[in-house]
């Protein structure tokens, strides 16, 4: 990797004063897990690199009645190990349990899982975020079993957030510290599909930081995260579904259900929300949701099979979170 | 292709060099500190602030593996990995996918397992570290290490030292585990040869092995 400049702040102040309102410039240190990759990939060269692990107010994992705030450097081993989130939050701790390496859930963070860059091969060897070469996507006919089947104009990559289908599910928000202060947003707001090939797919701006992470509670709500990876051990998933259910009675009043690793950004699968309204939590219904879930993917030539994956993850993934209390 | 050849970037001039002032610099970190009690808040903040960048030049690093503590100097970007193996002669995890994958890295800091090759090792300053080095009592194997060869759990071995610690980090978090919390506990390391079964079979072995002495 390219020599840098290494700074290891102790608040968060004295942080957004060494960043750069240019990309490229300096980049943010968590757990590193997905940084240093690409900085050995020359992907990133950055001049300067921020460790913002220093900053004590951004660890750490609290509950309280209004629902959980999570740290953005608090790791994923944290979040697994939190009795808080395994009872009212079981979709958050089995998308964590998804990044199947202990290695990784020691090392990376909650904020860190959010803005990891996306694992689009093309992107990974050079070919800029939207994988193009003489202005045209090499996605499409090229190697894309990996891709998307949500594409968006000509954005073919996924996003590799484990954690974002669930929290946006469980109606979450971000928090973001910058030079001229504060500012919130949904936690399905912070990913954006990429303008040209050098855009970033997050709503940061250069020189802002993601502080925290906060969930409302969940009290009543049955959620769950199914995920389908490749492997058994350690590998980014195929396809993830998270869904946060409210019930009155024995029929659904009102449900969440969101698609990971299928789009540039995450899918709100609002035709299967809208269908689920009013239902039981059947195998039935639950196989109809998954359906009404893709209907308008538009898989590429090499990844047709993610579309079957996901219509059982998020059967599944409703069939769990009616088991589950709430 | 050179660029992709970390090695020669590390044996090569940095920009701005290793120069005395950047040895001063970093030196300035560590008496900053130091000299922090005895300075007013202002001052403390000012003395941090100017200390607060090193690099991009060799500054010194302090790293407490297996109980001992090490000073060597290096850049800001050399990994704690690059740092045992090529600085320290410590030389027992392996240097592998270098990209967090593979788990042939795989040491301990303050008690969790990680992949060496992803942490900074001026980033690894102030841990506990342990390596497949620091395991052993003196001319005794690990119970870890005899339960591999127990049970062929190597073929190449070159995956072996990474294996060791990650199950080390499972058996300390879990005495007894189940096979299947083996299986999930190893999820972050790969063998090639497709020894896994061995392995398995060795960390349950050691389990039973160790009970009663959590580091024999």
């Amino acid at each position: 990797m390219q020599a840098f400049e290494y700074a290891n702040p102790t608040s968060l102040k004295e942080a957004l004063g060494m960043l750069s309102s240019q990309w490229g410039e300096a980049d943010i240190l968590a757990g590193g897990t997905d940084l240093l990759s690409l900085m050995k990939e020359y992907i990133h060269t950055p001049k300067r690199v921020i460790n913002i692990k220093g900053i004590k107010e951004l660890g750490g994992i609290t509950k309280t009645a209004a629902g959980l705030r999570i740290g953005a450097t608090a790791t994923l081993d944290e979040l697994t190990e939190s009795a808080a989130v395994r009872t009212e939050y079981p979709s958050l701790h089995q998308a964590a349990m998804g990044v199947s390496s202990p290695q990784i859930r020691n090392m990376g963070t909650v904020g860190g899982d959010l803005c990891q860059r996306p694992r689009c091969w093309y992107f990974r060897q050079g070919y800029g975020i939207l994988g193009q070469e003489k202005g045209k996507s090499l996605v499409p006919d090229g190697e894309n079993r990996y891709h998307a089947i949500f594409p968006k104009s000509q954005a073919y990559f996924v996003n590799a957030s484990s954690l974002a289908p669930a929290l946006i599910a469980l109606g979450a928000k971000v928090k973001i510290a910058g030079p001229n202060g504060n500012r919130e947003l949904r936690v399905e707001e912070l990913f954006v599909v990429p303008s040209s090939n050098a855009a970033r797919e997050l709503a940061l701006a250069p020189n802002e930081i993601l502080t925290e992470i906060v969930v409302p509670s969940a009290r009543g709500v049955k959620n769950a995260t199914y995920e389908v990876r490749q492997k058994e051990a350690l590998d980014w998933p195929l396809v993830t579904a998270s869904v946060a259910i409210r019930m009155k009675g024995s029929s659904v009043a009102s449900a969440k259900v969101v698609l990971g690793h299928v789009g540039p950004t995450p899918v709100v699968a609002t035709a299967a929300e809208q269908m689920l309204t009013g239902k039981s939590l059947t195998q039935d219904v639950a196989t109809e949701a998954g359906k009404s879930a893709l209907d308008g993917a538009q898989p590429l030539n090499g990844n047709a099979y993610k579309v079957q994956l996901a219509r059982v993850a998020v059967k599944r993934a409703l069939l769990e979170a009616a088991k589950a209390r709430g | 292709m050179s660029k992709h050849h970390d090695e020669l970037d590390e044996k090569a001039p940095p920009k701005g060099g290793f120069s005395r002032r950047g040895f001063f610099r970093g030196v300035g970190v560590t008496s900053g500190a130091l000299g922090s009690a005895i300075l007013g808040e202002q001052e403390a903040d000012a003395a941090q602030a100017a200390g607060a960048k090193i690099g991009p030049g060799a500054v010194p690093v302090s790293l407490n593996i297996n109980g001992k503590v090490h000073n060597i100097n290096v850049e800001p970007r050399v990994t704690l990995l690059d740092a045992c193996r090529n600085h320290l002669d410590i030389t027992g995890a392996k240097r592998v996918c270098d990209r967090g994958t593979c788990g042939a890295c795989t040491m301990i800091a303050n008690g969790k397992v990680i992949y060496s090759c992803t942490v900074l090792a001026v980033d690894a300053q102030g841990k506990q570290i342990q390596t497949i080095e620091g395991i052993a009592a003196a001319a005794r194997p690990h119970p870890l290490s005899t339960a591999f060869v127990n049970n062929d759990g190597q073929q190449c071995g070159y995956c072996t030292p990474g294996f060791v610690m990650a199950a080390k980090g499972l058996l300390d978090k879990n005495p007894s585990p189940t096979y299947d919390q083996v299986k999930a506990g190893l999820g972050g390391n790969l063998c090639r040869c497709g020894t896994y079964v061995g392995v398995r079979k060795a960390v349950l072995e050691a389990a039973k092995a160790m009970k009663g002495a959590k580091n024999a």
